[in-house]
């Protein structure tokens, strides 16, 4: 008797999972009525304002599920906590590869995070894809076939900023000042790169700080010392708004470019001082919801829209609720593109081959493309500068690749 | 020349941070015999509460009085409840409730404030005869303020009976209770005065480095060598000690090693103290008797 109840059982297991195959092919963490997604996320510990970001696309999924899903399966969203420690984040995606069984994992964020992990995930073959990071070294699918970046990488900002400087500026003196770091590498690299043999006529000042450091004062004094007039201040927000400070306060003028990391009206031009911040360059990909110009647009409508709906008492200002919300669009697109087949493989091929996708708000112009061979998704930018009360875009889009 | 004078007063300025900081380490060492690594996060935690105040429209020296006396009680309470349960602990046991209390307070700010960073308004304005590029006003001000402070802990500790009885109960608990001192009144004591100036010195810091949860992380480093430097029993040679590594870290960064070295110059500093003279500067030479 016994043994007539465990085969039926097999046989009927083996109907269902027959029946499943006939419908669409998974690799776990898919089926017929589900896709479930991993990430890790700061919600706690020193990085926690980007928690804003995974809260945004919990949001965003939630939304397409209330519209039928992705054809008809639901989003199961896993965003677990990392305290923005890389072993608590490699800890973390094992369970949800091993436990929870994801399809991919999805925007997790944090340059030391995404390194610890992007061994693991290529060696078990799961989809790593846009990476909350704009590390250069995400970009590799020689060495990390399963691990993409999503937004504009260090190295594409630095290239822009140095081919603008070559272009309206072509005898500048420029002073970088870098977090010692690789971010702050992958910068110089840029820059380098673009500006070729002029390099060591041009750049008459490296300097670096270290994020210990209390205050980068000595290295502000230090570069207007070396006589430079164009300065490129690659510093996280702290370190940005004091370099923006000190350079004020000492009465040195020069024309400044900042990372796109720190251009935050909020967090760093306030703090440095908004008369202070006047004139700063920086670059965007991203539509500022707070600008008027996309009052009317029907993107940054739905926008409005969905945070009334989904995060009541968000902040629209806040650019990590679009950056959310603009991921996750991306990620609904490639999941929508693979139809029945939901395999990681399939996956990175349609990942990998995107071509001028349109997100909702990305600045007009920039369009998303990959290939077998290129894995920056989002590679163009557009200069902005700061006018005493915001950011105003300005020049055409320019590329980085 | 006009850069180097720069770098030299740029050195100066941060010297005097390092300073403030250094002189809550030595008020707690001078009361305690120990090094209470959480120092700077309490000045953290205390600089907030000024901001709040300060925020919620308190003048800034109203919120800063304020921010002195709760501060004081704080240090006092944490004391009472939190050290004297382990006052017979061994030393390790000590440390680890010191770097407890670190991170405690660093996610408790991060928890309530948020982790973005915050401008600390700085009181100080600079009549228009004194005005030049190299020290801003804020800068002379707190250096002011920390050489205040110094005056005032050094003749605390060598002329007030008060000052005595607490260095007595630091450094020989047992006869200090026989001789009638109240050891646990002087513990508090010390706790409660060494979150006071710690408190100071936050206030004066904000305005620099911006407010934010993590605002000591690096302070701490250059404190903890400006007070060995000077010497850890010392208030006057941890002042100069401050001003001693802030002004070598800066000339050498900018003009020796490179700024990538410069927390080397911080750590060979502190190394080269304890090989070669452990009292530090003006540290006092401990004899035991065996």
């Amino acid at each position: 008797m016994n043994r007539f109840i465990r085969s039926t059982l097999v046989a009927v297991t083996a109907l269902v999972a027959t029946g499943a195959v006939a419908a669409g092919k998974y690799s776990p963490g898919a089926s017929d009525t589900e896709i479930r997604v991993g990430q890790t996320m700061p919600y706690s510990g020193p990085a926690s304002a980007y928690a804003a970001i995974g809260k945004a696309q919990a949001a965003y999924f939630q939304m397409i599920n209330e519209q039928g899903g992705v054809n008809g399966r639901k989003i199961t969203f896993l965003s677990l906590d990392d305290g923005y420690s890389p072993p608590k984040a490699v800890e973390q995606t094992r369970k949800l590869v091993e436990q929870d069984e994801v399809l991919l994992l999805f925007n997790s964020l944090g340059t030391a995070n995404n390194t610890a992990t992007q061994k693991y995930l290529n060696a078990k073959k799961v989809p790593q894809l846009f990476v909350a990071t704009g590390a250069s070294k995400f970009g590799d699918p020689k060495n990390f076939p399963w691990t993409m970046g999503w937004q504009p990488n260090y190295v594409a900002e630095a290239r822009v900023f140095a081919q603008w400087v070559l272009k309206t500026r072509p005898d500048a003196k420029i002073a970088v000042i870098s977090q010692n770091d690789d971010f702050g590498k992958d910068y110089l690299r840029g820059i380098k790169e673009v500006l070729g043999d002029k390099a060591a006529k041009m750049i008459v000042l490296e300097t670096t700080y270290e994020v210990t450091d209390p205050t980068v004062d000595s290295q502000v004094v230090q570069a207007k010392s070396s006589g430079a007039d164009v300065l490129m201040n690659i510093a996280t927000p702290k370190f940005a708004a004091q370099i923006i400070r000190k350079a004020a306060d000492i009465g040195w003028k020069p024309v400044q470019l900042m990372t796109d990391v720190s251009a935050s009206v909020g967090a760093v031009l306030t703090p440095a001082g908004l008369d202070k911040a006047k004139d700063l360059i920086s670059a965007s990909y991203l539509k500022d919801p707070t600008d008027a110009r996309f009052k009317d647009d029907p993107a940054m409508k739905a926008y409005y829209a969905f945070l009334k709906k989904y995060m009541p008492g968000a902040d629209p200002k806040d650019s990590f609720n679009a950056y959310g919300y603009n991921s996750a669009a991306n990620l609904i697109h490639v999941l929508k593109t693979c139809g029945d087949d939901l395999t990681r493989e399939n996956v990175m091929k349609v990942a990998s081959t995107m071509k001028d996708v349109e997100l909702p708000l990305l600045m007009p112009g920039i369009k998303v493309n990959t290939s077998p061979t290129d894995y920056y998704p989002i590679a163009e930018v557009v200069l902005i500068r700061f006018d005493g009360q915001q950011w105003q875009p300005f020049g055409d889009v320019m590329s980085g690749r | 020349m006009e850069a180097f004078l720069h770098q030299l007063f740029a050195g100066i300025a941060t010297g005097g941070i390092y300073a403030s900081i250094a002189l809550a380490l030595v008020m707690i060492y001078q009361s305690t015999h120990h090094i209470n690594f959480a120092q700077g996060e309490l000045a953290m935690f205390s600089t907030y509460l000024a901001w709040t105040c300060v925020e919620a429209g308190l003048p800034w020296w109203a919120a800063f009085v304020l921010t002195v006396v709760a501060s004081f009680v704080a240090g006092a309470v944490i004391e009472r409840v939190v050290m004297r349960p382990v006052q017979h602990a061994p030393v390790l046991s000590v440390v680890i409730v010191f770097i407890a209390l670190l991170v405690i307070l660093n996610s408790l700010a991060g928890w309530i404030w948020t982790y973005t960073i915050k401008t600390f308004p700085s009181p100080f304005v600079m009549p228009r005869a004194l005005e030049n590029p190299w020290l801003s006003a804020h800068e002379a001000g707190s250096i002011g303020v920390t050489l205040a402070v110094l005056v005032a802990l050094w003749a605390f500790f060598r002329f007030t009976r008060l000052g005595l009885a607490m260095r007595a109960a630091a450094q020989n608990p047992v006869s200090s209770r026989l001789a009638g001192i109240r050891v646990g009144q002087m513990l508090m004591l010390g706790w409660g005065l060494a979150a006071a100036i710690g408190a100071v010195a936050g206030m004066l810091i904000a305005p620099v480095v911006y407010l934010d949860p993590n605002m000591m992380a690096g302070v701490m480093l250059y404190a903890f060598a400006a007070a060995l430097l000077g010497g850890i029993d010392n208030p006057v040679g941890a002042v100069l000690g401050g001003f001693i590594v802030g002004v070598v870290e800066n000339l050498a960064g900018a003009y020796l090693v490179g700024t990538e070295l410069k927390l080397t110059v911080a750590l060979a500093l502190i190394i080269g103290v304890l090989v070669f003279r452990p009292t530090g500067l003006l540290g006092r030479r401990t004899v035991v008797r065996v």
